[in-house]
């Protein structure tokens, strides 16, 4: 029956420093645990290569860069790749986009499986946040712009600064006249991957996150390039009239056309397409180095060992070779992007695939440019020339229609 | 046997060591040979008036120990074996007990009540010796006054073992209606008197139901508040026991005897012996405690649903509870400072005005401020010393603008006074206040700030100087500079005053640390808390001074390493003295393993630093070893995989660490460390797993180990998975049917108690951490498949959770977690499951809806995963 002891605690500190000590370690221990399953969860269950050794190197000279085959490995965090430097970095970056082809005809239920949105004119890139800073390269895997960014982990800055892990990939078409990255494509957030998420779920994704980082305000110290969603429709008649001619910020290069159930793919990927005329784009025609719509139909197409001359799809479409004479006298490698004019009646359609037969060699192409011409463009740009895809197919094609195998419903009466 | 129990009773209590040393065997071969039989014949001999007062003392204190242990483990093993003893000579032995109640030898009767307690704590929650009370009541008014006075010591003891629960209303009836007659005035033996009050301490936890009756209660009260006024000191003092006890148990039903009670503690705090005034001081500091408690846990905004209710008692009394705390403070005793033990009623009333300013914040000031005043500056040290200790105790309560003017004032003088006074307790006072004023009223969150460069330089110099006075003031000093570095815990080099003088703080309190008296008053303890304080709030800008202390404090390691021979107050000095330098070194490697640059040059001592350890794991301190695995978890982390080199040194340790059942936070701090080696090694970790699965896995089949460290082990079989990712494999079979009967276990709260609740959802959130780890672990393995048969008792728990409603946020986040990490690693095959399940989907939006950050950001990525899974 002893009553509790009287003495309390006498000018001291409520907490001993042993105790604190513990609490600090517990909390720390608690943080890493945190920090090592948000990794985990981070990880990349995608197939994306990137160079094993992601040490930093010296910088190499684009000419020899090319020869170094370094060998790959499955990727096991796109954090990793973000920590790549220089020319790795490039080359890592290069692969990484979704590139639509081009479309030629129709694909079936474009209304019903198929997003369209008009295409911001400017510079396809990636947009990567981590560490606080953003970077974004383009499509050669060049950086375009260095700087901060609301993004998550986009700048340093306290306020918005998260585990290291949270970094973010966007694909992007950054918008010359109004300094505005419009993104297209969300394929990380916050660490997490969505490459193997459905464009319906990316989009939902996109539209929902991007605002609430304050990515879409107007540029600030700590955000020096505004970011801004693409409206997104479905490839209705509606839909399709809004993209095609709706009044947009930007400047529109042409529609393009996401599968909805398609996952981020990267490379040419027949369920993302684009398309043009010359209504809704000012380059529905190729145009030269000067900008201008060059009299014959220009290719880039990569020169491969043996001589053939390929496109960029995988596998790659062979559209001639040159003999091995012509090689060497002009002092070409394998792996080099030539230019070529195609003739007039240079081309043929057969069993609707092209043929080139005859095609003039103009020279090497532009060394910023980082793979050949894929199939769909070469095509698409000869039928641009000859018998192009008009919007009134495309409309025809989503036209409501009543087909035989629809059943009519009985209809309960209740008068 | 009965003659020769009662010699080798006295023989155990001989002064001859031999002749004791030979009857403790044969006491211990009885016990062995026949329990039974043992215990009745110590039973007889407690309960045979003719026998020794000493034998039948031991008998009784045997009897006691046979039943009850303080190790939980032990003390279970005890009841069984008593449970399961023959009926019938239970009733002898409790006959024996009840018949020496009667018994004229006062301590003969003293330990039997004890021991019919303790055997009333056993039987009365499994239904037997329900005759138990009755018995004990039956004739208490016909029972002489000794006879009465045991009986009376019997019930409360009893209620002290046993839980109110197992006693029903009328039996509680009856016994508080017999203890509260035996306090009341009429009773004219005081020793009767005087075991009703204290029985009536313990019994009051029986009374809730009597309390909510006005009659009953009005009752119970005036014979307590009479009972304070008796002229026996001894009931006086059991009486304000009695107060203090009714003040937490039943605060609400309090407000009609306030007048009363305070003026019944006014007369004893100011006229009372000093055990009688403590008790009335107690008294309101335990009604401050529970105002605390409420105004914390509802702030001031009570609704009507609210479930207590403030009734501002403190408030209320401050205008004349004030002076009278304020009078205590004159009472100090001298050198009170330098007595661990003291505790006086200056020192309490010192402490009651602190937890009345916490109580009533900026209404205090007003009320202190003239006493202060007037007393500061007098000639007697008393009131210099009143006075500074009054300003130190109000200084946690009131708010910032309140106190930031006055402190501003104060301060020079606090500084003056701990220069220049003469008298050595008002020093002390001087130095702790300084520390207040930093503790509370210095740091970032402040809108003008107390320290700045211009005084600084001041207040360092008089701290490092009093850095040198007597221990006691010494210490003060360095708890002070303790305080003001953490106040600059968030400051950027450039807002910090510090810098410039960091070397010669470190120098100063290294000093300390060497001083010849630094065992006195803590002093030695002190320093090195303050050395970690100021090396975790530096900033870069003293980094390399902190790297310079780290091969100091390792060489000061290295010395107690060296020390020889030492006797055995020699050892304990050199034990505390190891804890406090490995905790120094844990500060040091967390700091400076923070920022690469200070990583790469700190770990070219990491190996020695290593050794040391090791070498410091020979002692058998449990202090020791915490500290050291503590620091051992923090070099790992700061090392990464190169850790590895040093794990088949320090296995064997780890091992033992991990089997400390006994110092069970050693084992969770252990449990700890092998999470930081997961993260540090990864897969290189692999070797050592068979081992450490092998000792967690014991540890949570052991009902020995304290039940604290089970939800650590949990989530460390999380860390271990994601480490050695599809290498876990072969522990599956063992690890997840125990996550799964644990799982099944923690999904009701077993009881409403709030320490219940809280440990129910560390265990979910252990085992929720595991599920994760595993399923992250196995992800990108060929082997997920293994993981499927698994995944319907995962989701089975998660809609279990999300039904039971009663989860934390914390539980909430993880186990919304684990539906994503399911679901990324099953991908497809675990679509079908989610669907199937009951409220996967439910819960998910709920979670997506939280305000709560975490959760939100924990369920965006389970929406994200189970879509791949689903699309995928």
């Amino acid at each position: 029956m002893a009553p509790h002891d009287l003495r309390r605690p006498f000018k001291r500190a409520a907490i001993s420093d042993q105790q604190r000590r513990r609490e600090l370690a517990l909390q720390r221990q608690a943080e890493q645990r945190a920090n090592s399953q948000a990794r985990a969860r981070a990880l990349a269950s995608s197939l994306l290569s990137f160079p094993s050794s992601p040490q930093s190197e010296p910088e190499f000279d684009l000419e020899t860069e090319q020869e170094t085959e370094e060998p790959t490995t499955v990727v096991s965090s796109v954090l990793e790749a973000s920590k790549l430097k220089g020319s790795e970095a490039r080359r890592w970056f290069a692969r990484q986009l979704m590139l639509p082809e081009w479309m030629i005809d129709v694909p079936p239920h474009l209304d019903n499986d198929w997003y369209v949105f008009p295409r911001p004119a400017g510079k396809r890139c990636f947009v990567v946040s981590s560490n606080g800073t953003t970077v974004s390269r383009l499509r050669n895997g060049s950086v375009l712009h260095y700087f901060p960014s609301a993004l998550p982990n986009g700048a340093r800055n306290k306020d918005v600064s998260g585990p290291a892990s949270a970094y973010c990939i966007l694909d992007c078409i950054f918008h010359e006249s109004d300094q505005t990255y419009y993104v297209i494509d969300m394929v990380c957030w916050r660490g997490y991957s969505l490459y193997d998420c459905t464009a319906e779920f990316r989009f939902f994704w996109l539209n929902s996150k991007l605002v609430e980082t304050g990515a879409c305000n107007p540029p600030s110290t700590y955000h020096r390039y505004r970011f801004s969603v693409v409206s997104i429709y479905d490839c209705n008649q509606m839909g399709l009239h809004a993209a095609y001619a709706g009044s947009m910020p930007f400047s529109r290069d042409g529609l393009l056309f996401y599968n909805k159930h398609a996952h981020y793919q990267t490379g040419n990927t027949p369920l993302a397409l684009v398309w043009k005329d010359e209504h809704c784009s000012q380059y529905f025609l190729d145009t030269d180095s000067k900008g201008e719509v060059p009299a014959l139909q220009q290719v880039v197409l990569e020169l491969q060992d043996d001589g053939k001359l390929v496109t960029s799809d995988d596998p790659p479409v062979v559209f001639g070779s040159l003999d091995g004479e012509f090689v060497q006298k002009s002092g070409l490698r394998s792996g080099n992007l030539l230019r070529f004019a195609i003739k007039d009646e240079g081309a043929r359609i057969v069993d609707g695939k092209l043929e080139l037969c005859d095609t003039q060699y103009v020279g090497k192409s532009n060394r910023a440019r980082a793979f050949a011409d894929s199939y769909s463009k070469v095509f698409f740009q000869y039928a641009a020339r000859h018998s192009p895809l008009r919007m009134g197919d495309l409309l025809a094609s989503i036209q409501p229609h009543i087909s035989q195998d629809e059943k009519t419903l009985d209809v309960e009466m209740a008068g | 046997m009965a003659m020769e129990v009662t010699q080798i009773l006295l023989n155990a209590q001989s002064v001859d060591g031999t002749i004791r040393k030979q009857a403790e065997e044969s006491l211990k071969q009885f016990l062995e040979q026949n329990l039974p039989i043992f215990l009745l014949s110590l039973s007889r001999e407690l309960a045979n008036n003719d026998k020794p007062v000493d034998s039948r003392k031991l008998a009784g204190l045997i009897l006691k120990n046979a039943l009850d242990a303080k190790e939980q483990h032990r003390k279970n093993e005890l009841t069984q074996r008593w449970l399961s003893l023959d009926m019938a000579i239970k009733t002898q032995i409790k006959g024996c007990l009840l018949q020496t109640l009667s018994s004229p030898v006062p301590d003969a009767r003293s330990t039997a009540s004890q021991v019919i307690a303790k055997i009333a704590g056993i039987e009365l929650p499994h239904n037997q010796w329900p005759e138990l009370i009755g018995s004990l009541l039956s004739n208490i008014h016909q029972l002489k006054p000794h006879e009465k006075q045991a009986t009376l010591e019997t019930l409360g003891y009893m209620c002290e073992e046993v839980s109110p629960d197992v006693v029903d209303q009328d039996q509680v009836n009856r016994i508080l209606t017999a203890v509260v007659q035996g306090m009341n005035a009429s009773e004219g033996n005081s020793d009767v008197r005087l075991a009703a009050t204290k029985a009536l301490y313990n019994a009051l936890g029986f009374a809730h139901v009597n309390f909510t009756n006005d009659m009953e209660r009005d009752y119970i009260m005036r014979v307590v508040c009479e009972a304070t006024l008796s002229p026996d000191l001894k009931i006086r003092q059991a009486a304000f026991e009695c107060l203090v006890a009714i003040s937490s148990t039943y605060y609400e039903k309090l407000a009609a005897y306030m007048q009363d009670i305070f003026s019944i503690t006014a007369k004893a705090v100011r006229e009372d012996e000093e055990p009688v005034a403590l008790q009335a001081i107690e008294f309101w500091s335990s009604i401050c405690d529970e105002e605390i408690d409420i105004l914390d846990e509802y702030g001031t905004d009570f609704s009507a649903d609210s479930e207590v209710h403030c009734f501002y008692f403190i408030k209320q009394a401050l205008p004349a509870l004030v002076p009278m705390l304020l009078e205590t403070l004159l009472k100090q005793e001298e050198d009170q400072d330098l007595d661990e033990g003291a505790w006086n009623i200056a020192m309490a009333g010192g402490t009651c005005l602190g937890l009345v300013a916490r109580t009533v914040g900026d209404d205090i000031v007003p009320l202190v401020m003239p006493f202060i005043q007037e007393n500061i500056t007098k000639p007697d040290w008393r009131q210099r010393e009143a006075a500074t200790y009054a300003f130190g105790s109000i200084l946690e309560g009131p708010s910032p603008d309140k106190l930031t003017p006055v402190v501003n004032v104060a301060l020079n003088f606090m500084l003056t006074a701990l220069i220049k006074d003469p008298n050595n307790h008002v020093k002390d006072t001087a130095a702790w206040t300084l520390g207040r004023i930093f503790e509370f009223l210095h740091g970032s969150a402040m809108e003008t700030p107390i320290i700045t460069h211009e005084n600084c330089q001041q207040i360092l110099s008089v701290l490092l100087q009093s850095m040198k006075d007597v221990p006691n003031v010494a210490e003060k000093a360095c708890g002070a500079l303790y305080f003001l570095a953490q106040g600059f815990e968030d400051a950027s080099s450039s807002s910090s005053p510090l810098p410039p003088f960091f070397q010669e703080i470190i120098q100063a309190l290294l000093t300390v640390t060497r001083r010849e008296d630094a065992g006195e008053s803590r002093l030695r303890t002190a320093a090195y808390e303050t050395l970690n304080e100021v090396v975790r709030c530096s900033t870069d800008e003293t980094a390399l001074t902190v790297m310079q202390l780290a091969p100091v404090i390792m060489l000061e390691l290295h010395k107690t390493l060296e020390m020889q021979k030492l006797s055995s107050e020699e050892r304990e000095k050199q034990n505390e003295l190891q804890g406090l330098l490995c905790g120094c070194l844990q500060v040091l490697i967390q700091k400076l393993g923070a920022a690469e640059p200070t990583k790469y040059v700190f770990m070219q001592y990491a190996d020695q630093i290593m050794d040391l350890f090791l070498r410091v794991f020979a002692s058998r301190n449990a202090t020791v070893h915490e500290e050291a695995m503590l620091a051992i978890g923090a070099l790992a982390y700061a090392t990464g995989p190169n850790f590895v080199k040093y794990m088949q040194g320090f296995y064997p340790y780890l091992e033992m660490g991990l089997q400390n059942f006994e110092e069970y936070q050693v084992c969770a701090i252990t449990v700890g460390v092998v999470g930081d080696l997961c993260r540090a090694l990864e897969d290189k970790i692999l070797p050592f797993c068979d081992g450490i699965m092998t000792q967690l896995l014991k540890d949570l089949s052991s009902n020995q180990l304290h039940r604290s460290v089970k939800p650590p082990i949990f989530s460390c079989f999380g860390d271990i998975a994601l480490a050695i990712g599809e290498n876990f494999e072969k522990y599956l079979i063992y690890a997840m049917p125990m996550l799964q009967s644990a799982a099944e276990l923690s999904v009701h709260v077993s009881s409403a108690d709030d320490e219940m609740i809280e440990y129910t959802n560390q265990l979910r959130n252990g085992i929720l951490e595991a599920y994760s780890g595993v399923f992250q672990g196995f992800k990108s393995s060929l082997k997920t498949q293994l993981l499927l048969p698994y995944a319907p008792v995962v989701l089975q728990f998660l809609d279990s959770l999300y039904k039971e409603k009663d989860m934390d946020d914390a539980v909430m986040k993880t186990a919304i977690g684990v539906l994503g990490d399911l679901a990324d690693t099953l991908g497809s095959n675990a679509s079908a499951l989610i669907n199937q399940s009951v409220s996967s989907k439910d819960f998910l939006e709920e979670c997506l809806s939280s305000d709560d950050h975490l959760i939100k950001e924990s369920a965006e990525w389970a929406k994200l995963a189970i879509s791949r899974a689903i699309s995928g």
